[in-house]
């Protein structure tokens, strides 16, 4: 511990702390624009600078460490003039359109020139821009980048596939995709979690919103709409409702006001998933005394990318099942149809998605069987359907709770779990249990596959076959699980990997805090969600079974295999 | 040269039409670190030396650079040319900090080498190179056994270099560390004549060849092959075998404007000429050697004679040289290297008596038994792959001044460096070796625009009567206020970003 003061203040504090950190302990704020901690404590933006007594320059506090003694001054003249200065050669160098920006009212640096009441910028304006395919899912804006290397360290640390690097040197130095290649030819997964760390609107997803409206305008169009498990948890932080009013009958209720026609729930298509991955693991679970299997997830198509571009030799360990978002198109667009009596071809099926990758998967043609087009037409995420949700003038705060629409609007606990790291697997065990035992487990059986964003083990016994499960989230820690297999340290049976830290409820498609990581409290909404639902188990979802019976016949059935199951060895990168 | 540049650069070029970027991306994020050919952790060991830690220093040099004793006294430290500090003020003093860890530290074992993998490996020829090579190979477990032509290891750090500018029991201290790994060595075997390249190929599991750059250039003018006109290499060799020419009382000519002149007649006034004149084509300022090797021999007594070309030697009746031909040039076209190119001036040609002439203008390699054997020479020179293998021999390694042609140390023990991690590599393994030393976090000081210091040399008229060192060591004073002039680029910047070090290889 040392003892130090800070604007006058003396505090006795770890010796480990940086001067921001000791700040922050003491409730003294401190500017900061390029810092996220334990990720990016580089000093780059000098906005996070204080005064130091006996020193003559200002010190970075995000990057010092507090000494015993030591004098701090966060808001003198000189700091604070300091800081308009460096905010304004940011500015310079920014292209300040702010209304036209994704990130306008969300952004850090926009929030720091206004506090600093920045009218003018003493500094010549010089904007770079720097081209872009701008119909790729995540699109970067050169002209608004401020140079933080949020995007680079978190790409590099957090998920380690280094799509950003630094380029270019001296004065042009910028950020740019790895080792000279276009955003197209990169390994980039599409996770968007350099989107959800940039400070400022640089780094977007495309914007999908007006094919939505488009079809949500044509009369010819039958608009069904599906949402994701994780959406529920976080679709109304952007729009400024509490957590008792942001429930999924009000998200419901919303949708149907901006026009779709049907409000339907991804989570019926989660126990789909179930069934057809689970009784694939039930299925080589009962051939496991004659050879050794692993089965990876496949729900996760950022994870799917990772796989496909790291490590292409274990692609035929991917489950063939599609992810719950595809499963939904391929049932919406041929079950579906039928029991409307229309043709498939005008059923216009949107997804709202906690994801980027979700835009490049449902373009996949690989994943589209049912003829109709794209099984799902758009792919939207979380950020953008609360932004159309406002562009319509909903007052979501008045709207009153509604359901989702039948069938397609069931789901089970289990499904929604899929939306937090580890609720794929728990969701298939549970199911998985039943189809080998002849009877439901506890439901609580499986809880210790539950967690954050690490790599995490568990072994269970099912009726007399041991079952080695692990789940990772966070594409470092697949890269780690993976290798542990692949040098011998580790052995599985089923894997389940979700690119985002935190699963699905940490998305690239999600709504953004700065400097928090918000997919513990959100993971915590769905697990309340599972325990609050009447049904627990995916095989017990009546909507599936009644699918079942009346068009598919079993799960792995040949109509099943056709509409549900995909060659991942066929898909286009 | 438009057109040129326009086609060879292409792709840059289309990249940074389309992209508005560089092709490239900046691998390497200290400045002092990237331009050290063998990437030795300056920061780290600067840190080391500023909280008074020189062993840890001298071992963390070893990791990249076993020949940190060396390197102390005569690198050309590439490094401070690229030194941040240059913008505040000037260069950190990096070589004098390095002097200053291995004259205070350094007595420290190797790391323990790596389980025995009963691989043989051969170097051929004991120079900075072979011996590099052969330090690592051993500490990944190989047992190395090194071929020396000569009496002594150390190839041009002994034979080339004069003991003022690096004693030859500082040398030693670096050789015997290496030594102390286990590596063998047989000296007086030239590979050849006393054992052939087959025979090492089929004795051993790789072979490495660093034979360096031993012959001299010569001037192909009348006279040359008189009585009293020997190369620099002849005389630097002779003087490191303890049997130094007679210069007592002797005019003497050199020929040259590189450092190795420099060294040919500083030396020359050690063994006692009367007069040495340094004879150059172009001006003082062209030359290639140090501007500081310039000065020290100027100090000395030697005289430099610019714009004077050699024209012939002209000898006695008893075939001795007596006198140096040197015809006047005039500065013409500004050449590639930025220096004028001589051309020969419409003057009389001028003869300049003497008794001895040195001629220094550059070494070739010995290259012409390779060759039988296969080895791809160009130019003089042995071409190996950027790792270092040679393509047409399995198992064939070759770096050095043998493939570089004749360059500095620094660049010859980076070389060996990268042929002990493709040989380790080609042999089957991926070692990591550790040398086991963390580097301390940067001190909490203002880093205001503050003088270098440098180091300082005996008087002239001292030093010149004997070969003992011209250097002395900074003061601990000057090393800790130089080591903290460090801006620690390794902690601050782009290192803070891509965390600046590679701490095993």
């Amino acid at each position: 511990m040392v003892t130090i003061t800070i604007d006058g203040k003396q505090m006795t504090v770890a010796e480990d702390l940086t001067i921001l950190q000791a700040a922050k302990q003491a409730g003294i704020l401190i500017p900061t624009l390029c810092y996220l901690e334990g990720l990016n404590e580089i000093g780059a933006c000098r906005l996070c600078i204080v005064e130091v007594a006996g020193m003559n320059r200002l010190v970075s506090s995000c990057n010092t460490k507090v000494q015993d003694g030591m004098v701090v001054a966060t808001n003198t003249e000189k700091v604070r003039a300091a800081r308009k200065i460096n905010t304004e050669l940011i500015l310079s160098q920014h292209n300040c359109q702010c209304a036209q920006c994704s990130r306008s009212g969300n952004c850090v640096l926009q929030k720091i020139a206004n506090d600093l009441g920045i009218l003018d910028i003493s500094y010549a304006k010089k904007i770079k821009t720097m081209p872009w395919n701008q119909d790729f899912p995540l699109i970067r804006d050169e002209s608004r980048c401020v140079k933080c290397m949020r995007c680079v360290q978190v790409c590099s640390k957090v998920q380690g596939i280094s799509v950003w690097d630094v380029v270019n040197t001296g004065g042009r130095t910028t950020v740019g995709v790895n080792g000279g290649r276009k955003i197209e030819a990169a390994d980039c997964v599409l996770c968007g979690q350099c989107i959800t760390h940039c400070p400022v609107g640089a780094l977007r997803a495309r914007d999908d919103s007006e094919k939505a409206f488009a079809a949500l305008a044509d009369p010819e169009k039958i608009t069904v709409v599906q949402v994701a498990p994780a959406v529920r948890s976080a679709w109304g932080e952007s729009l400024g409702l509490s957590d008792e009013l942001a429930t999924e009958k009000r998200l419901a209720s919303a949708l149907r006001r901006m026009g779709f026609d049907y409000m339907f729930d991804t989570n019926f298509s989660a126990d789909l998933t179930i069934m057809e991955e689970g009784s694939e693991l039930v299925k080589m679970l009962k051939a496991k005394e004659s050879h050794t299997f692993l089965l990876f997830t496949s729900c996760c198509p950022g994870w799917v990318r990772f796989l496909k571009t790291q490590y292409p030799d274990m692609v035929g360990q991917l489950s063939t099942a599609k992810s719950p978002q595809q499963m939904f198109g391929a049932v919406a667009k041929s079950y579906y149809a039928e029991l409307l009596g229309v043709e498939a071809e005008k059923i216009f099926c949107v997804s709202i998605m906690p994801c980027v990758a979700k835009k490049y998967e449902c373009g996949v043609e690989a994943v589209n069987d049912t003829g109709a087009g794209a099984d799902v037409d758009v792919s939207l995420t979380t950020r953008e359907a609360a932004r159309m949700m406002k562009a319509s003038n909903i007052d979501v705060q008045q709207l009153p709770e509604e359901d989702f629409d039948q069938p397609l609007g069931t789901g089970t606990g289990a499904a929604v779990i899929f939306g937090a790291t580890g609720g794929v697997m728990e969701a298939a065990l549970r199911s998985a249990y039943y189809l080998v035992c002849g009877e439901n487990p506890p439901v609580e059986a499986f809880t210790a596959v539950r967690g954050g964003a690490d790599w995490r083990e568990a072994d269970y016994d099912v009726n007399g076959i041991s079952v080695k499960t692990a789940v990772a989230s966070g594409l470092s820690n697949a890269r780690k699980l993976i290798e542990a297999v692949r040098n011998g340290k580790a052995q599985y049976d089923f894997v389940e990997i979700m690119a985002c830290p935190g699963g699905c409820a940490g998305g690239g498609g999600q709504s953004i805090h700065e400097g928090c990581e918000y997919y513990g409290s959100r993971g915590q909404k769905l697990y309340a969600l599972d325990a609050a639902n009447t049904l627990r188990f995916s095989h017990e979802n009546p909507a599936v079974l009644e699918l079942y019976k009346n068009y598919l016949g079993a799960p792995l059935s040949e109509k099943a295999h056709h509409l549900l199951h995909t060659n991942q060895k066929e898909w286009k990168l | 040269m438009v057109h040129k540049s326009v086609s060879d650069f292409r792709d840059d070029f289309i990249a940074h039409i389309t992209e508005n970027r560089c092709l490239g991306n900046l691998e390497q994020s200290i400045p002092c670190v990237s331009f050290c050919p063998s990437h030795v952790d300056i920061p780290g060991y600067i840190a080391l030396v500023a909280d008074g830690r020189y062993d840890d220093a001298v071992q963390l040099i070893r990791k990249d650079n076993p020949f940190p004793t060396a390197c102390a006294f005569v690198c050309e430290h590439p490094c401070e040319t690229n030194c941040r500090r240059n913008m505040v003020d000037d260069a950190i003093n990096i070589r004098a900090l390095k002097r200053y860890a291995v004259d205070h530290g350094g007595h420290v074992p190797a790391p323990t080498t790596a389980p025995v993998t009963g691989k043989q490996v051969a170097v051929i020829g004991g120079g900075p190179s072979g011996m590099t090579a052969a330090y690592y190979l051993q500490l990944m477990g190989h047992q190395v056994t090194v071929y020396e032509r000569l009496g002594y290891l150390g190839g041009m750090l002994r034979y080339g270099i004069p003991s003022y500018r690096l004693p030859r029991q500082r040398l030693d201290d670096d050789l015997n560390h290496i030594l102390a790994t286990g590596v063998r060595v047989k000296f007086g075997v030239n590979v050849g004549t006393d054992v052939t390249l087959e025979n090492l190929l089929e004795q051993y599991d790789a072979v490495y060849l660093s034979i360096g750059a031993h012959t001299d250039k010569k001037l192909k003018i009348e006279g040359e092959n008189a009585d009293g006109v020997m190369s620099a290499v002849e005389m630097l060799r002779r003087i490191g075998e303890h049997n130094p020419p007679d210069f007592q009382g002797k005019r003497v000519v050199v020929v040259g404007g590189g450092n190795v002149a420099m060294d040919v007649a500083r030396s020359s006034i050690r063994l006692g000429a009367e007069k040495v004149t340094i004879a150059y084509r172009r001006r003082k300022k062209d030359m290639t050697a140090l501007a500081e090797e310039v000065e020290g021999a100027v100090a000395e007594g030697c005289e430099v004679l610019e714009m004077y070309a050699p024209d012939h030697i002209k000898t006695n009746d008893a075939g001795h040289c007596i006198a140096m031909g040197l015809r006047p040039q005039i500065a013409g076209a500004i050449d590639r290297s930025g220096r004028p190119t001589p051309m020969d001036a419409p003057e009389p040609v001028l003869e300049i008596p003497c008794d001895i002439v040195v001629v220094a203008i550059g070494q070739n390699i010995q290259w012409e038994y390779f060759a039988e054997k296969g080895i791809p020479v160009n130019r003089g020179t042995i071409t190996a792959d950027n790792d270092s293998a040679l393509s047409t021999v399995e198992g064939l390694f070759a770096g050095g001044d043998c493939v570089t042609g004749p360059a500095t140390v620094i660049r010859s023990i980076a070389a060996g460096k990268v042929a002990a991690a493709n040989i380790d590599a080609y042999l089957g393994y991926q070692h990591k070796l550790d040398f086991g030393v963390t580097v301390p976090e940067p001190h909490f000081i203002d880093r205001t625009p503050w003088g270098r210091c440098n180091t300082k040399e005996r008087e002239a008229c001292d030093r010149k009567q004997d070969f003992e060192m011209i250097e002395y060591s900074l003061s601990q004073t000057e090393a800790k206020q130089e080591a903290l002039r460090c801006l620690r680029c390794d902690k601050y910047g782009l290192g803070a970003l891509k965390g600046g070090r590679v701490e095993q290889w």
